[in-house]
């Protein structure tokens, strides 16, 4: 029986298994809360910087999105040494995806921004509140309901991304899935099984943007 | 204090090489409900705009309470005020929008109280009375808990006169309120500012409604091509137009 047969082998695969999962989430979560924070910035910057100052971000979001994750996991790992900031794996995978991120929360947060009619200003300038309150209490939470469900697919990106860090070296769920395929040589299984994974990892996340959704929708 | 509630002197104001307001002279006095009249482009939404800084001007100035609004001289130059002290100013006066602007995501009496709670620094509880009694005066004491997109059209802009108002503005503009507004929903809009100016609240009103200026100002002034064409009491302007440009818009507009 190949089924029961598998179901052992994973008993005893279960540490690599649960260590690999801890990583990947504590990757995609690190990788998410720093990308977001940036990425937040890189949206303000884009939709309200003045001119020398937004220019430079927007080459920055347009140089990182059109650049391959991996190719920015690798820069982070290899060529960030040779300028003497030597980073761990870990470390360097984290910044790779976090930059990542923030170029495309940064772009999703300048649409959000951008979308809101020009009379929600006017109105907020008009009964005497300052920029920084007509962001908090007028823009801010406009801006957050239209960010959440493309964010919460970002944040699903993330986790999909993290595979990448195996190339490094990092132990994540994909790197401790391909020790235990070599030797066990279950290739199919042990595949599947992560795939299933990942997927239990990222519906979780889409059935919770999906509640926060509801929580935040407006009555109309 | 000075005897003239808003003073606005010599505006100039263009948008690049367009010149839209070419000097215009124009005051009011506490309580006077003036209705600003003109075809499309004449430049009276952009006055009023100016009055609270909406948008910026190159020339004049304007003052209420004989405070300048928006510009300041330092060293014989002319200069903007500082961002903190133009909000304040703003204060000073309400506006009303063509599109009513309630914050969507804010229910009608929230959407009262946040000027209250973070610019007058009112307590909570404090702003929410205030709010409820200003949407009991629009007539919408019912719905403080409904949010806008639950409102109609002309309740939205009761709404969003009550968050004007609730300020306690020294003077108060309207901004086209009723042209966005179904026919039917126009009345409501009207007879909400038409009690307000019978208590004696300062108002200025772009308005296309002839019937409805004709009614409730005490002066009507008549703007053309960015200056102000003709001013005087409605009688006399309605009736007795001296320009022909305004006997010509008032014909076109189908006041009889």
């Amino acid at each position: 029986m190949d089924i029961v047969h598998f179901a052992d082998v994973l008993w005893l695969a279960r540490w690599p298994i649960l260590k690999g999962i801890g990583v990947t989430l504590s990757i995609s979560l690190l990788a998410i809360c720093c990308g977001t924070l940036l990425g937040v910035g890189v949206g303000l910057a884009l939709t309200y910087a003045r001119a020398p100052l937004r220019w430079i971000v927007r080459g920055y979001t347009d140089f990182i999105r059109g650049t391959p994750v991996l190719v920015l996991v690798l820069a982070s790992y290899y060529v960030l040494g040779t300028i003497g900031l030597d980073l761990g794996p870990f470390q360097a995978g984290i910044l790779a995806l976090a930059v990542f991120c923030s170029s495309h929360v940064g772009e999703i947060v300048r649409g959000a921004l951008q979308s809101i009619p020009k009379g929600q200003t006017e109105a907020a300038k008009a009964i005497g509140l300052t920029f920084p309150q007509t962001f908090a209490y007028v823009l801010g939470p406009q801006a957050l309901r239209q960010v959440l469900p493309a964010w919460v697919n970002t944040s699903a990106e993330m986790v999909k991304a993290s595979t990448l860090l195996s190339i490094i070296g990092v132990a994540e769920l994909l790197l401790r899935t391909q020790e235990l395929i070599s030797r066990t040589f279950m290739s199919l299984e042990f595949y599947f099984f992560a795939g299933f994974l990942y997927f239990v990892i990222n519906y979780a996340i889409e059935r919770f943007g999906r509640y926060v959704e509801r929580k935040m929708a407006v009555p109309s | 204090m000075p005897d003239n509630l808003l003073e606005i002197r010599n505006l100039h104001k263009s948008y690049g090489e367009v010149e839209v307001l070419k000097g215009v002279d124009c005051s009011m006095k506490q309580g006077d409900v003036v209705s600003i009249i003109g075809s499309s482009g004449s430049g009276k939404t952009t006055m009023l705009r100016c009055i609270n800084m909406l948008e910026e001007f190159q020339g004049g100035s304007i003052s209420i309470d004989g405070q300048e609004i928006g510009y300041e001289m330092a060293g014989g130059q002319r200069r903007r005020k500082k961002e903190k002290e133009i909000a304040r100013q703003r204060a000073l006066t309400g506006m009303a929008f063509q599109q009513f602007n309630l914050f969507p995501h804010m229910s009608a009496v929230h959407n009262v109280m946040l000027g209250l709670v973070k610019v007058k620094k009112l307590d909570r509880d404090e702003a929410r009375t205030i709010a409820l009694k200003w949407l009991d005066r629009v007539g919408l004491l019912a719905r403080a808990d409904h949010f806008p997109g639950q409102l109609s059209g002309g309740q939205q802009q009761r709404v969003a006169i009550a968050r004007a108002i609730a300020m306690n503005p020294r003077l108060m503009l309207f901004d086209e309120v009723t042209s966005a507004l179904d026919p039917e929903l126009v009345n409501e809009v009207l007879q909400v500012i038409k009690t307000l100016a019978q208590d004696g609240m300062s108002m200025l009103l772009v308005t296309h409604e002839m019937r409805f200026a004709y009614e409730v100002s005490n002066r009507v002034i008549f703007m053309n091509q960015g200056l102000i064409g003709e001013e005087g009491n409605p009688r006399d302007m309605f009736h007795k137009p001296q320009s022909e440009r305004l006997a010509e818009f008032l014909k076109t507009s189908g006041f009889s």
